[in-house]
């Protein structure tokens, strides 16, 4: 998987959770640049990751990650 | 909506939670509004916001309260002002494993962990009691999950001690209180749990890491067995079902193949999967359901089929029979009309995918019935027709019910072989052949070689032949006990010769050994030859590799050995008036059965 590739998944993922087809992420995106990412969305965000690229986020990654970019770098490493 | 219908998408549902909710809004017209406070003892946030979807797609608008982080006990007890204003109609408890205030250990008495059990039972009475009394509401109650780990292994299950033994019997009386309070309702999380897989549901990280008491992508299960209780509180229950026959209620098309040919019964797997489905179908008669025919026959063809006597199902079973040609939608519509109940009452359930989308277009549940092994399931888990309370005779009737089953378990220290036999209730119908049983008794006579004694095969024809001659006498046998219809299983034929019985075939399926059906078919065997003015039968031992049991079968039933040769057959004969004496003593035969 490229990172064209998983950056057009996870937009996909993005839209779906927040129901919003404008959505574009960057590697510099965090919580703060979507209306409706809040603590709770993050862990439907979560979930749906999960789902979308096979994978599960350990515990401290969860909490830990601080945009797009470092979710996208887990992705990378581990995502199918 | 499809995607809120069992068996669902759950992370489909999760994470489309907003755009469902959009869509629903613009489809569905709700019925009714309800306010609902979920009082958790964990984090109920996702569990609103899907909840809503359910209920929205049962037509129920649903105004929720939520309480703060784990406030259920608080709140339940001593009502906060927004809660006092809230009044709800309905408050769900959503608590679980992760709320036991008292959990027993190695080192407590039996008595000591009793007494923890009771005062745990005690805090829940407490809680809804006060809720009935400050609003009036019903109440739905979560159980508790099983452990996922258990600190005495398997003895965690038997010993007083362990936790799983603990939640165990806390269940049980958790559901005495629920039975014994009026307007409580068990949501059961132990049995959602154990169907979702407990090692996945319990996964710990979710409630470590968000405070959730479950695997979030289960909250979608969770969220609509709690709906299915809702609904069916408000009345949204379904009441009928509506059963396509062809393939759906049997294997095989009636009009085609002939009543005879239908796939249903003990024979095949298939057929089995057949049987179970009519008996399911028929026991939800019991919960008041009503059960109609929806299907594209000539009536007389369903009604044959409806008489198949494998089948569990019999005509009289249905309220009303619509076997015709005109469109399923229409006859349904005509159905709600004679039996004065709403359309969106009526399930139906169908094979047929292009008929389920057709009628689901004009408003009716039909749920998704593509392979024969699924369809209890399927009608089952999607909860139409969701059981809140029965009448008091249905309750009555439980009450009988367990007494009866009180005085079995006591006499079940049989007294001697004969005493267990007579437990099992046998029931056979033993008669000549019949073209209903014709295909089946040709391939019993095909596939049995140890309780055999000639091990002939016969074609089709040949077994039609031998029923329709006056040469041969010919008898089957069915067996029913108290755990379920056995079906054919055995076969006797015989060649008549002037005053002499020549028997060319004596089987017997393994399944049903020593329960003395031999003796029975032997009975009826005799009957037969002395109406017809036989005074001798004759018996053919010829062994096989898998034989062997039935060796001395003649002899067990009152022949004398004539002859036997080097190859080990042997040729057995009886005189028709020396059996006087009935060996069988526990089948009931051709009698009504009950």
């Amino acid at each position: 998987m490229d990172a064209k590739e998983l950056r057009k998944r996870l937009t996909e993922v993005f839209r779906d959770v927040f129901d919003d087809d404008s959505i574009v992420i960057t590697a510099d995106t965090t919580a703060d640049d979507i209306e409706d990412w809040d603590s709770i969305e993050h862990i439907t965000l979560i979930g749906a990751v999960e789902d979308e690229f096979g994978m599960k986020f350990k515990m401290g990654e969860v909490s830990g990650m601080n945009n797009v970019g470092e979710m996208m770098k887990i992705i990378a490493a581990r995502g199918k | 909506m499809k995607e809120l219908e069992y068996p669902f998408d759950s992370g489909y549902i999760m994470k489309k939670k907003k755009s469902l909710k959009r869509r629903l809004t613009e489809v569905v017209t709700p019925v009714l509004t309800k306010r609902i406070a979920v009082l958790g003892g964990s984090t109920t946030s996702d569990i609103v916001s899907v909840l809503e979807l359910f209920l929205l797609n049962y037509g129920i608008k649903a105004e929720f309260y939520e309480c703060e982080y784990a406030q259920y006990r608080q709140e339940a007890l001593f009502p906060s002002e927004e809660l006092l204003a809230f009044k709800p109609d309905i408050v769900f408890l959503h608590t679980g494993l992760r709320n036991l205030t008292f959990k027993p250990n190695p080192k407590m008495s039996e008595a000591e962990i009793a007494e923890g059990l009771e005062s745990e039972i005690s805090g829940y009475k407490q809680m809804w009691e006060s809720l009935k009394s400050n609003f009036g509401c019903a109440v739905v109650q979560n159980n508790f999950e099983l452990p996922s780990f258990r600190l005495l292994g398997n003895s965690d299950g038997s010993d007083k001690r362990g936790l799983v033994n603990y939640v165990t019997r806390l269940n049980l009386r958790l559901a005495e209180e629920i039975n014994a309070a009026s307007g409580v309702y068990l949501n059961d999380i132990n049995y959602l749990s154990a169907v979702c897989g407990l090692d996945a549901w319990s996964d710990p990280q979710y409630w470590y890491l968000y405070k959730y008491s479950l695997n979030i992508r289960f909250i979608p299960d969770l969220c609509f067995e709690a709906a299915k209780v809702i609904k069916a509180i408000c009345g949204r229950n379904k009441k009928v079902l509506a059963l396509d026959l062809d393939n759906t209620l049997w294997g095989g098309i009636v009009g085609d193949d002939g009543a005879e040919n239908l796939t249903i019964g003990q024979e095949t797997a298939e057929a089995m999967a057949y049987y179970q489905w009519q008996e399911y179908v028929k026991s939800l008669k019991d919960i008041g359901v009503l059960l109609t025919v929806c299907s594209k026959n000539e009536e007389e063809n369903a009604l044959a089929g409806l008489e198949h006597p494998e089948g569990a199902l019999r005509p009289s079973d249905f309220t009303v029979i619509k076997a015709n040609w005109e469109p399923k939608s229409e006859n349904l519509i005509n159905t709600a009309k004679e039996l004065d109940i709403l359309p969106d009452a009526i399930v139906l359930a169908d094979d047929n995918p292009a008929e389920r989308e057709i009628v689901r277009g004009s408003g009716f549940a039909a749920p998704d019935m593509d392979n024969v092994g699924d369809y209890i399931r399927n009608i089952d888990r999607s909860g139409f027709f969701e059981v809140v309370s029965l009448s008091a005779d249905d309750l009555k009737r439980t009450e009988m019910y367990a007494a009866n089953m009180q005085r079995k378990q006591e006499q079940s220290k049989f007294a001697d072989y004969d005493d267990y036999l007579r437990s099992l209730e046998m029931f056979a119908e033993i008669a000549p052949f019949k073209p209903m049983y014709v295909q089946r008794l040709a391939q019993l006579a095909g596939k049995s070689n140890q309780f055999n004694v000639t091990t002939r095969r016969y074609t089709v024809t040949e077994m039609e032949e031998r029923m329709n001659s006056d040469e041969y006498i010919t008898l089957y046998g069915k067996l029913v006990d108290k755990y379920g219809d056995n079906g054919v299983v055995s076969e006797v034929i015989g060649k008549v010769n002037g005053n002499k019985l020549d028997l060319e075939l004596w089987l017997m399926s393994c399944r049903v050994l020593k329960r003395g059906m031999e003796y029975a078919m032997l009975d009826e065997l005799v009957k037969t030859c002395r109406d017809k003015g036989i005074a001798e039968i004759y018996g053919y031992y010829y062994p096989t590799a898998k034989n062997k049991m039935v060796a001395e079968l003649f002899g067990e039933l009152g022949f004398e050995k004539q002859s036997s040769d080097d190859e080990g057959n042997t040729i057995w004969k009886m005189d028709v008036s020396a059996h006087t004496e009935s060996k069988n003593t526990a089948i009931n035969v051709n009698t009504e059965e009950q």
